[in-house]
């Protein structure tokens, strides 16, 4: 700010002296981006570039062994089916449930801080801590089983290899339960840049509640929701510990695989081929986003 | 809302701040640290073996009782952080590990990075077999012999109850364990009472490559898609048919076994050894059962070594000298369970669960059929893809229910693709022949 400032100052005074400082010296907004740019070059262009080497390069020259490799194996498909899965499922569930809660926080009931606390602590605890807590939920000594044979009911195992879906439904309440909070926290702070007025005047001309939500609330939201979907569908695509945690290797997912190829099949080409994919699928959908949420000017009207 | 105070500038505020936040980061290329907190002067021991806090600080004990002339900082790692330690050091050319221990699977990609031992090899009996496994194929002894180990049976004696008339827990074959499980799930309820672990990090894998397959089929690669091989796997379906399903969720089968899930498990000696806790008389410890070619063992051997360019050679060389003593290897068996790999007399005062294993091995080694089989040697880093070829198979013919012939067929495909990378001699069971390919 204080350059641009500046610049005028000195065409009209073209008689004062020469400022204190070498005119070349790096500009402040270069040196404001500089870390971050340091930063984004040294832990994530280098090590792309270097990923996107190692997937396609063997020993001798250019080679796409390491991708079928990773297609070849009989638990890709799979990994990439469940992670669609849980991302089709578990997001528009989360935002029902963020947008719910904190459209119930904007009513300010009595408490609101504290339910707003509670409701954000998950944010506070690691994947694999979570997994571990529904873990000891779901196990078939668990506390839900316990809970059951309380009331009678016969336990049920929810984690075994030939239960699928009540092995993807636990996953989903784990990951339901851990992410939303981030969602919540992202529509609380949209919700509060939105002034009253405009909803009071829709009231005042007799907009319902719905109406209100559907046409004045929501779409000044936009920017929020996409912040938060874009954010959510990315870690989404890297949930791994949780579903590890709970299922093992019943349940794979992609980040998961990557995982295994690396560290427990030592092999860095086949895990880079995969990491590749996970980097792919998680551009695709933030360009989707962006276009599909994007404002139409003939709408603003 | 700027405040302009003097002293200290903008810029320099930035300055400082970038400094202090690439100061950590850069620090940080340093690498994990490697060192156990043993301080100054003593020799580094980074190893994949006693991982768990208890058996590692048994074993730390053991060193600072039994290894006096050397002080020693023992550093338990996952096999993939062991692994990318030792590369990075010694292919940095700055290598702070003093010596290396690990199982053979986790030695053997390193044999480039790790120096010639030959003159540690004198002066005590190692058992041949073992001693051999660790020149890796060549003809300089890359690492020294360290523990050894292998599976067994671990059963409750209420399971004993549905044991078949005729047959010996203690020498089985694999058709009267099918029927004794069959028999066990019947009158337990239809709960079924036999684990094995196949969670993620479990050993079934090592089951069908050193015991179910050697024991059908009588090799473990060039007999892997044969006739036999399919009786075989038929086979495991019906016992799988028997098993409790949460085995997928199992890594260490004491555990299981603890909780009354599981009363008849298979599992690595280290892994049942806490089953049977203040109780051992109610526990028997049994050699693996025999098939129609025999009863398929498989030896694990851990060995130590010495990287290149490891710092202080002549105290690493004293501290494998001293592991391999009779005394600290009988300590270990005592106080770990891993067995030791010189020839001596066992100690009379084994703890009883310790005692029930040694009996079952021990009976297991020198079964009139036993049939020796050795971990894939030579595999290098193909090792892990290796075990993955058997947990596939085992995934997609027990639990898919895939055809047998077909998933035999498609994997055979892969292991040979595997072996033709690494182009390696056969290992037993399998008849020496180069190179190792399916039949």
């Amino acid at each position: 700010m204080t350059e641009l400032a500046d610049q005028p100052v000195l065409r009209e005074r073209p008689d004062r002296p020469a400022p204190r400082r070498p005119a070349r010296r790096v500009p402040t907004p270069v040196l404001l981006i500089a870390p971050s740019l340091i930063f984004m070059t040294a832990l994530f262009v280098w090590p792309t570039v270097v990923a996107v080497g190692q997937a396609f390069t063997g020993d001798d020259g250019p080679t796409a062994a390491y991708v079928r490799r990773m297609v070849d194996d009989p638990s890709f498909w799979p990994a990439v089916r469940y992670t669609a899965l849980l991302i089709v499922v578990l997001i528009p569930i989360q935002f029902a449930f963020a947008l719910t809660m904190a459209l119930l926080l904007r009513e300010r009931p009595r408490f609101a801080g504290v339910y707003f606390y509670l409701w954000v602590v998950p944010l506070a605890i690691s994947d694999l801590a979570a997994g571990l807590v529904w873990l000891s939920i779901f196990t078939d000594r668990g506390y839900l089983n316990s809970v059951l044979d309380h009331l009678g009911v016969a336990g049920y195992s929810w984690l075994q290899f030939d239960h699928p879906v009540t092995m993807f439904l636990a996953v989903m309440v784990a990951e339901l339960w851990r992410a939303t909070s981030l969602v919540l926290v992202i529509v609380v702070a949209g919700l509060q840049g939105i002034p009253k007025d405009y909803d009071e005047a829709a009231a005042v001309f007799g907009a319902t509640y719905w109406q209100r939500l559907r046409h004045v609330l929501l779409p000044q939201l936009r920017p929020s929701l996409q912040v938060a979907v874009i954010l959510r569908t990315i870690l989404a695509l890297q949930t791994f510990a949780v579903a590890q945690a709970l299922t093992g290797r019943n349940l794979p997912l992609l980040v998961g695989e990557t995982y295994r190829w690396y560290n427990a099949l030592l092999n860095p080409n086949v895990a880079a081929a995969l990491a590749l994919v996970v980097l792919g699928v998680s551009l695709l959908a933030a360009a989707g986003y962006l276009r599909l949420l994007r404002e139409h000017p003939e709408a603003r009207g | 809302m700027m405040t302009n105070q003097p002293g200290i500038s903008r810029r320099a505020l930035l300055g400082i701040g970038l400094g202090a936040a690439a100061a950590p980061a850069l620090a940080a290329c340093g690498g994990q640290s490697t060192s156990g907190g043993g301080g100054e002067g003593s020799v580094t021991f980074l190893s994949t073996q006693f991982t768990p806090v208890e058996e590692r600080q048994r074993f730390e004990k053991i060193l600072a009782d039994k290894v006096s002339s050397v002080k020693v900082a023992y550093n338990p790692v996952e096999a993939g952080v062991f692994a990318s330690t030792i590369q990075s050091q010694v292919e940095a050319g700055k290598v702070q590990i003093g010596v290396v221990g690990g199982l053979h699977g986790d030695l053997a990609p390193q044999a480039d990075r790790l120096q010639d031992v030959d003159d540690l090899v004198g002066g005590r009996q190692f058992v041949p077999d073992l001693l051999e496994l660790g020149k890796l194929g060549g003809s300089a002894q890359k690492y020294i012999p360290w523990m050894q180990a292998s599976y067994v049976l671990a059963v409750h004696k209420k399971a004993l109850q549905w044991l078949p008339s005729g047959a010996d827990v203690q020498k089985l074959t694999y058709d009267q364990l099918l029927d004794w499980m069959t028999a066990a799930k019947a009158g337990n309820g239809g709960k079924p009472v036999f684990g094995l672990p196949a969670g993620p990090k479990g050993l079934y894998h090592r089951f069908l490559q050193g015991f179910l397959l050697p024991s059908f089929t009588g090799g473990m690669v060039t007999t892997f898609r044969n006739a036999d091989a399919v009786t075989a796997w038929e086979y495991l379906t019906q016992l799988w048919a028997q098993s409790v399903p949460a085995s997928t969720n199992y890594d260490y089968m004491q555990e299981p076994l603890q909780r009354g899930e599981v009363l008849v498990a298979w599992d690595h000696v280290a892994r049942l050894i806490a089953a049977p806790g203040d109780k051992p008389d109610d526990w028997v410890m049994a050699p693996a059962p025999r098939g129609p070619k025999g009863l398929g063992y498989l030896l694990v051997a851990a060995g130590v070594g010495i990287p290149r360019g490891a710092p202080d050679t002549d105290r690493a060389k004293e501290l494998i000298k001293a592991l391999t003593t009779t005394e600290v290897q009988q300590e270990v068996l005592r106080k770990n369970a891993f067995f030791p790999v010189v020839t001596a007399d066992p100690p009379g005062d084994l703890p009883p669960a310790v005692a029930l294993e040694a009996a079952a091995v021990q009976a297991q080694q020198n079964a009139d059929d036993a049939i020796l089989s050795l971990p894939p040697v030579g595999l290098g880093a193909k090792d892990g893809e290796m075990s993955q070829v058997f947990k596939d198979c085992f995934q997609q013919i027990c639990l898919n229910r895939r055809p047998i012939r077909q998933v035999l067929d498609t994997q055979a495909r892969r292991m040979n693709a595997i072996l033709d990378e690494v182009k390696v001699a056969c290992w037993k069971p399998d008849p020496p022949g180069e190179p190792c390919q399916v039949q």
